[in-house]
């Protein structure tokens, strides 16, 4: 996966989304099982509505905040990433379909290092947003370039 | 309201890890593609000793002490009334599966809005590996919602 070019990116540019779901009962019951987080908001609608008294069970924020994450790394080598934040803004229900971005807020050396800082936003199909957040990723030192012949782009 | 002495309280560290086989799993139920998540010979030939840890999987790990119910016990909060409002992380170095990680956990901010309608606390947990080197810091802000009123009844 070739790497962003540090100086090609600009303030505003959007990473490629991504869109998932609409959210399942059967992702949420995979996601508990992988995650280890058996909180049954998440897959008992009884216990959602008696405990807590939300109509029906409801998506775990952090199935959102994974897939937001796959934006990222979809961009960049995974260990470039040093910050994510993410906020609920709003719970994601069954049904929902969850629309991923990331848009490009600042870029800018961090002690040597080329930074990007990104915005992060989810929202449902009515582009009702979701999560909101932002993240840092670094980008590999920019190699010299005066005495190398004028660079190409891989075509593939 | 908050006993505002129980900021900065230390939890029950603990150490946790998970297998190839768990984070190929937690790779496959958020449906992350990269191959550093989900091909051991592609770790390796990418100079890492092996899988890579999704972003968010930390957060799953930090849930996976001795007991996972100590902040609420400790704050006296009814875990069904809690939403997660935020997560935060700050990665220092990737983490790896099979790799032993040490987990400090500790509450942190304790406050209220809303007139203390909405009440929220702060989960922090450091991450050190096996030579004590920090691998991540998490931050998670949890909501405590006001229980849901009984049909039919005066709110206790």
């Amino acid at each position: 996966m070739p790497l962003p070019d540090f100086d090609a990116i600009a303030v505003g540019d959007v990473l490629p989304p991504l869109v998932l779901g609409p959210v399942t009962r059967h992702a949420l019951g995979l996601y508990a099982d992988a995650s280890g987080d058996d909180n049954p908001l998440h897959i008992d609608p009884d216990y959602a509505r008696r405990e807590a008294g939300m109509p029906d069970a409801f998506a775990h924020g952090m199935l959102s905040a994974a897939w937001l994450a796959r934006v990222l790394t979809r961009w960049v080598d995974p260990t470039a990433i040093r910050q994510l934040n993410v906020r609920f803004v709003a719970i994601t229900h069954i049904g929902d379909e969850v629309h991923c971005r990331a848009t490009v807020a600042d870029k800018r050396l961090d002690r040597g290092t080329p930074c990007v800082y990104l915005e992060l936003r989810v929202h449902n199909q009515a582009n009702i947003p979701r999560l909101a957040g932002t993240a840092v990723v670094a980008l590999p030192a920019p190699r010299p370039t005066a005495s190398l012949p004028s660079t190409h782009k891989d075509m593939t | 309201m908050w006993d505002l002495s129980l900021q900065g309280a230390a939890l029950t560290p603990f150490s946790a890890e998970a297998g190839r086989a768990r984070l190929r799993a937690f790779a496959q139920a958020t449906g992350q593609e990269h191959p550093l998540f989900l091909d051991e010979a592609a770790a390796r030939a990418a100079g890492h000793p092996a899988l890579l840890m999704p972003p968010t999987f930390l957060f799953c790990l930090s849930m996976e002490g001795p007991n996972p119910q100590e902040i609420y016990e400790r704050l006296g909060v009814n875990y069904a009334h809690v939403l997660h409002g935020e997560q935060h992380f700050d990665y220092h170095r990737p983490a790896f599966a099979d790799q032993r990680l040490h987990f400090a956990p500790r509450i942190g901010r304790l406050y209220a809005r809303k007139g203390g309608a909405l009440r929220f606390f702060e989960w922090e947990n450091r991450v050190t590996d096996g030579d004590g080197q920090a691998v991540a810091d998490l931050r998670s802000v949890m909501v405590v919602r006001p229980p849901p009123q009984e049909h039919g009844h005066a709110a206790a």
